[in-house]
């Protein structure tokens, strides 16, 4: 569980976040939506320290992450796995060593060993034979798989994805939601993903963050979405006239 | 892993540049060799101390300052640039997230790199240096192979080799370190990027100027 407390950020005199509290939980997929440049990269990167907050407290279960430093910050994040917008691969780095990269850093694997974890994450993913292309050989999605393969490869216990599949085409988008989904089930993670994807958010949204200007605007599972009576929120959902029309059916058949 | 990543960049930086440094050095000892018979010609100093001139010159300032000069431009930016590439991918972030001690394992290795290979380029620029001022003055008859090694032999100090090494440790540690800070800390795009590397190699370069002449200062004065 990873819990947000009161958390503002700003950059110059421009505050992106005024003041966050939120609660995510494990074996959940955790959703942060919001509008393009509501903040959600920003509040991801504070969650995994990246970013320290102007003010407030992340908590990873027991550990107050904010005071953390050093080896002992390093040593939580182990149990953390990372997808990040861009992927950042290693490019001069193939596919699999790409993969392999922190197991190489933080196990005493036999290169078989190393190879047998690499290949049941790739599987995972679904990528068999890339392994010795290099990222730029390969197509954004495909990057995104393997991004996903190494921020699994550890077994984290905390997995944060952002935007796990933009520029990605709905089928492909279902695919990698579902694959993280199960994963957060299988082991119990907690995963937090950023989205303003609508399918991701109706699929595997069971805790909805959503963030507007700066504020939590609304939180709830996927099934309170259709009931709420956020204006902010089904505008943002529900952004098309063809959605809009789906909802209207959906609530009449209530 | 750090241990192969050292290696790496020490073969980046030794065997990378052996062959700029060779030719910058055979070029240092030929001119300061030509310039010193011209300058004593005509005068009561016995000819043969051209070689010994050339030798403490090349082996005190210009092999570990020259050498140092040129490697900030090659090695120094070279490092800036792509230490700045992975800040600016997020590989860095990638690697912090992953629990690497980034600051360790992206600028330790190349410190380990350049300290070691970078005094011993200086070695090899400081003979190749007096080798240099050999082919410049004895096929072309200004002294004879006797004198040019009677002088390259003579009033030897080995307290000089040690000057040179500590120079060149401490030079190899500024460019480098140098270099590093510029990569990591580099904000913005591929603008910022270039200047990053071309500070590297002006602030790399003046406080390399500046530790020569404390380091005279300290050690001959
Ligand atoms: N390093 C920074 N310096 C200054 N402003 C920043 C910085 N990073 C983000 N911002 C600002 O914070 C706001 C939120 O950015 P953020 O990247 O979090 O948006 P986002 O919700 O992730 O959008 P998207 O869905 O497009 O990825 C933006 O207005 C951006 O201009
Ligand atoms: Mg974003």
């Amino acid at each position: 569980m990873i819990r947000a407390e009161g958390i503002f950020k700003s950059f110059g005199d421009k505050e992106v976040l005024k003041g966050i509290d939120a609660t995510f939980e494990a074996g959940k997929t955790n959703l942060i939506i919001g509008r393009s440049g509501a903040g959600k990269t920003v509040l991801l990167k504070i969650l995994v320290g990246l970013l320290k907050p102007s003010s407030g407290t992340i908590w990873y279960d027991k550990d107050n992450f904010s005071l953390l430093e050093g080896r002992k910050l390093r040593e939580i994040r182990l149990k953390v796995g990372m997808l990040f917008q861009g992927s950042a691969l290693f490019d001069s780095l193939t596919v699999q060593q790409n993969v392999q990269f922190p197991l190489d850093m933080f196990t005493n694997f036999t290169y078989k060993e190393k190879l047998n974890r690499v290949n049941e994450c790739l599987e995972r993913v679904n990528l068999e034979n890339a392994n010795d292309k290099y990222p730029s050989e390969i197509s954004g999605g495909m990057q995104k798989r393997v991004g996903i393969a190494r921020a699994i490869v550890l077994n984290p216990t905390y997995l944060f994805c952002d935007e796990p599949n933009s520029g990605l085409d709905p089928k492909t988008s279902i695919v990698i939601d579902e694959l993280i989904k199960d994963i957060t089930i299988e082991n119990n993670i907690t995963t937090i993903i950023n989205t303003h994807d609508m399918n991701s958010v109706m699929e595997i949204g069971e805790n909805i963050v959503f963030i507007h200007d700066g504020y939590l605007e609304w939180n709830g599972s996927r099934n309170q979405v259709l009931d709420s009576t956020n204006m902010r929120l089904q505008e943002f959902i529900f952004a098309s006239p063809f959605l809009q029309r789906l909802r209207k059916a959906a609530l009449n058949n209530h | 892993m750090y241990w192969k990543e050292t290696v790496r960049q020490m073969d980046d930086i030794g065997i990378g540049s052996l062959v700029i440094v060779c030719l910058i050095s055979i070029f240092m000892g030929a001119v300061s060799a030509i310039q010193f018979a011209y300058q004593l010609s005509g005068q009561l100093v016995p000819k043969y101390y051209i070689g010994y001139i050339v030798r403490d010159l090349t082996i005190i300032e210009l092999a570990p300052t020259i050498t140092c000069l040129v490697l900030a431009g090659k090695v120094g930016s070279n490092m800036a640039a792509e230490i700045g590439g992975m800040r600016q991918k997020e590989h860095i972030d990638a690697m912090e997230i992953m629990g690497v001690n980034t600051s360790a394992y992206v600028i330790l290795p190349k410190i380990l790199g350049g300290l070691f290979a970078i005094p011993l380029l200086v070695c090899i620029s400081a003979l190749v240096g007096i080798l240099g001022g050999y082919i410049a003055t004895v096929p072309t008859e200004i002294i004879s192979d006797i004198e040019y090694v009677r002088g390259a032999r003579s009033f030897f100090h080995p307290y000089n080799v040690f000057m040179m090494f500590v120079k060149s440790v401490v030079f190899a540690f500024i460019l480098v370190s140098v270099s590093c800070y510029q990569g990591y800390f580099v904000k913005g795009g591929s603008i910022e990027l270039g200047k990053a590397s071309t500070a590297a190699v002006v602030y790399s370069d003046i406080l390399i100027l500046l530790a020569d002449y404390v380091i005279a200062l300290l050690l001959m004065a």
